[in-house]
């Protein structure tokens, strides 16, 4: 058929479904177009050979690897932490047990900020958004009966990546594992704690010099390791849209690429242990179409504009989560359905590695049922849904392959924006994602209040129920017996929990202090590579506190940019 | 008659802020005057926002789970201020059944995830002492 008989069919469609249509009942936040037809995309071999493709070929729209899920599932990679190191072990433990093919680690806040749980600002927070880990020893505990050589890790740690990813190291060589053997993932991007995220410590650029000293020392070091997830999930968790989700968070990429490639590295040299974190929302189509657009606009950032020669460097290689923020109060159980669809939706677009949410998600950290159940549904994708066994499923549908282009071509408007203001920092610095940022969260608002957007349970389908029962709490006693171990470990003492898992001297405080100096002299040198530095300090049992506390003294704290 | 002045507050390490400009937004829309601490603010730091702003309504926003510690924190804090009148509310990730205990800490309201901003607003111009 040729695209003027297309375009005549399609008419008479139109002209006939046009009084029906007329009669609808105004849905809020539908696309304009209920029907897509070869008109609304190019698909010349021309043009397939250039923005499609094959899998594990440039631009990569069509995923990453050449087999996707043929040869092997994505990571079933679950979130997991809370209370205590012990606590965490335990789940970490079961979730092997059950099927989860990766760890993920779930630190508090005081940990994430670089505090220690008994500064007098950890009050109240010790535990419980995550595990609390104050120095090495807690960390042996939370990895204990777990082969680092087999195991591969995240860790959701930003301005103090370095010194959770030197315990990691730390705790693998005492199971007798190098460094270079390390498989595993740290967050560690300090942009988006800016713009959308909140748990930063330092100012822009000793966080980026930390960063690229990490790019360095794991290049070298530890080359089976993702030194950075550059993040889109908490910048459209924060109320962003799916555009802007992946456009500020590949300007950040270019941020940091640049970073790197200003003190001195070889852009081939750590591209290729980038990577990246998306958000699965709830628009199914539209989110396999943002995971496409994604992997064809970082491809062409990396060879266009960075002359990267290396497939690898041109590569967005993707963890998923599921949107939390898309999950109710009300009635969780419909949460477990919602997580299915979102789960569809990632395996659609290519996801490497996937965290489902748990139906308490929107009330508290996931019961052991819940995550269970959670998993399952990864499980259940993967085994019995036929997602997984055909590569990059949707392309050629005239929707899905339209909708990739158009999420692309806003992307690369938003690039383009925040390279006139001078890049994600400057962008950050003047306000301009937070307040585009904050301008879509308040347009999702309103439109769910003004009933265009429907969430169930919420703003339709409401019942009077009962508050849910079993929440998993973590109550203050965590705090409590955290400082008390910590005042032991800090005067020198042994702790038994410590001892438990082979720290059986108490720490030397001159080793400590001495560390914690010559930290402090290399921190002022702007040359120097601080990993090494850190990974002696953290071996000598300092504290996440002691060190940020060090390196506070000579960065500074951030001042974060209020606006309305 | 003045405007209710509103200080929205984010207490403690968290840093989830979508809520707190949401229904800072809204609150300004809804005709009142708004400032916004930010994030990472203590209790004597809120506390002293709310006595240097002389705000008719502290909204605190907390979604980590630090609620129990902290909401009963700032109004104490804030009552030491001579503030007796101001109306004090709170927001974000509270399980239901953590709410008795912060209205005996002096809570007036907990508003739960899926409340209409709308209904912060009727609430605050219901129970302001102005």
């Amino acid at each position: 058929m040729s695209n003027e008989k297309i375009q005549a069919e399609l008419d008479q469609y139109n002209a006939s479904v046009e009084k029906a249509v007329a009669k609808f009942p105004l849905r809020g936040n539908v696309p304009e177009k209920g029907l897509y037809t070869p008109l609304d995309i190019d698909m010349t071999p021309e043009a397939y050979a250039d923005k499609i493709g094959f899998p594990g070929v440039y631009p990569f729209t069509r995923g990453v690897q050449p087999t996707m899920y043929r040869g092997r599932f994505w990571t079933m990679r679950m979130y997991a932490g809370f209370s205590t190191a012990k606590a965490s072990n335990e789940r970490y433990r079961y979730l092997i047990a059950n099927g989860g093919t990766g760890l993920s680690c779930a630190f508090d806040l005081p940990t994430q900020i670089g505090y220690d749980s008994d500064d007098p600002i950890s009050e109240g927070e010790v535990g419980k958004v995550g595990v609390a880990i104050d120095s090495l020893a807690d960390m042996q505990i939370l990895f204990d009966k777990i082969d680092l050589g087999k195991v591969s890790t995240s860790m959701t740690i930003n301005a103090p990546a370095s010194v959770l990813l030197c315990m990691y190291i730390a705790v693998a060589e005492k199971q007798g594992v190098s460094m270079d053997k390390l498989r595993g993932t740290i967050q560690n991007d300090i942009l988006k704690e800016y713009a959308a995220r909140g748990t930063y410590i330092f100012p822009p650029r000793p966080s980026m010099r930390l960063i690229t000293n990490i790019f360095e020392f794991c290049s070298k070091n530890v080359p089976l390791w993702n030194t950075i997830s550059i993040s889109g999930y908490h910048i459209r968790e924060a109320g962003s849209t799916a555009s802007q989700e992946i456009a500020f968070t590949i300007a950040d990429g270019i941020a940091y690429v640049d970073a790197a490639i200003k003190a001195g590295m070889d852009v081939d040299a750590f591209a290729g242990r980038l990577s990246f974190f998306w958000n699965a929302h709830n628009n199914v189509l539209e989110e396999v179409a943002k995971f496409r657009a994604s992997r064809r606009v970082w491809a062409k950032v990396m060879k266009e504009r960075f002359g990267a020669k290396k497939p690898k460097s041109m590569m967005l290689r993707v963890h998923t989560q599921t949107a939390g923020s898309m999950l109710t109060a009300q009635q969780p159980n419909n949460n477990i359905v919602r997580v299915a669809l979102q789960t569809a939706a990632a395996v659609m677009g290519g996801t490497q590695s996937l965290h489902t949410n748990s139906k308490d998600e929107a009330l508290a950290l996931p019961t052991t049922e819940s995550v269970t159940i959670a998993l399952r549904t990864q499980q259940i994708v993967a085994e019995e849904s036929g997602l997984a066994d055909v590569i990059d499923p949707l392309a050629g549908s005239y929707y899905v392959e339209a909708m990739t282009d158009r999420i692309e071509k806003e992307a690369w408007e938003y690039i383009k924006k925040i390279d006139d203001l001078g890049g994600a920092v400057a962008a950050i610095e003047k306000g301009y994602i937070q307040k585009e940022i904050q301008d879509s969260a308040y347009k999702w608002q309103m439109d769910v209040e003004a009933k265009k957007r429907i969430i169930v349970g919420v703003n339709k389908y409401q019942v009077e129920e009962e508050p849910p029962k079993g929440l998993l709490k973590v109550d203050a006693s965590v705090g409590i017996e955290q400082s008390k171990r910590l005042a032991d470990l800090k005067a020198g003492k042994t702790v038994p929990d410590y001892v438990a898992v082979g720290m059986t001297e108490g720490r030397n405080n001159d080793d400590v202090k001495a560390a914690l100096a010559e930290l402090k002299t290399a921190a002022q040198d702007e040359n120097e590579n601080l990993m090494p530095h850190i990974l002696k300090a953290v071996k000598t049992y300092a504290t996440l506190g002691e060190i940020c506390n060090t390196l506070r003294d000579v960065f500074g704290l951030y001042e974060a940019h209020v606006s309305l | 008659m003045d405007k209710i002045k509103v200080l929205v507050a984010k207490p403690g390490l968290d840093g989830h802020d979508r809520g707190a400009k949401v229904v800072a937004r809204a609150l300004r829309d809804a005709g009142f005057e708004v400032v916004y601490t930010g994030l990472r603010q203590t209790p004597e730091q809120i506390a002293a926002a709310a006595a240097e702003e002389d705000v008719d309504v502290v909204a605190m926003s907390l979604l980590s789970g630090a609620h129990p510690h902290l909401f009963p924190a700032v109004v104490k804090l804030v009552r030491e201020k001579g503030m007796k009148d101001a109306l004090i509310i709170g927001g974000g990730v509270i399980p239901d059944g953590d709410i008795p205990a912060l209205k005996e800490a002096g809570v007036s309201e907990v508003f739960t995830p899926g409340t209409p901003t709308g209904d912060i607003v009727e609430y605050i111009k219901a129970h302001v002492k102005k």
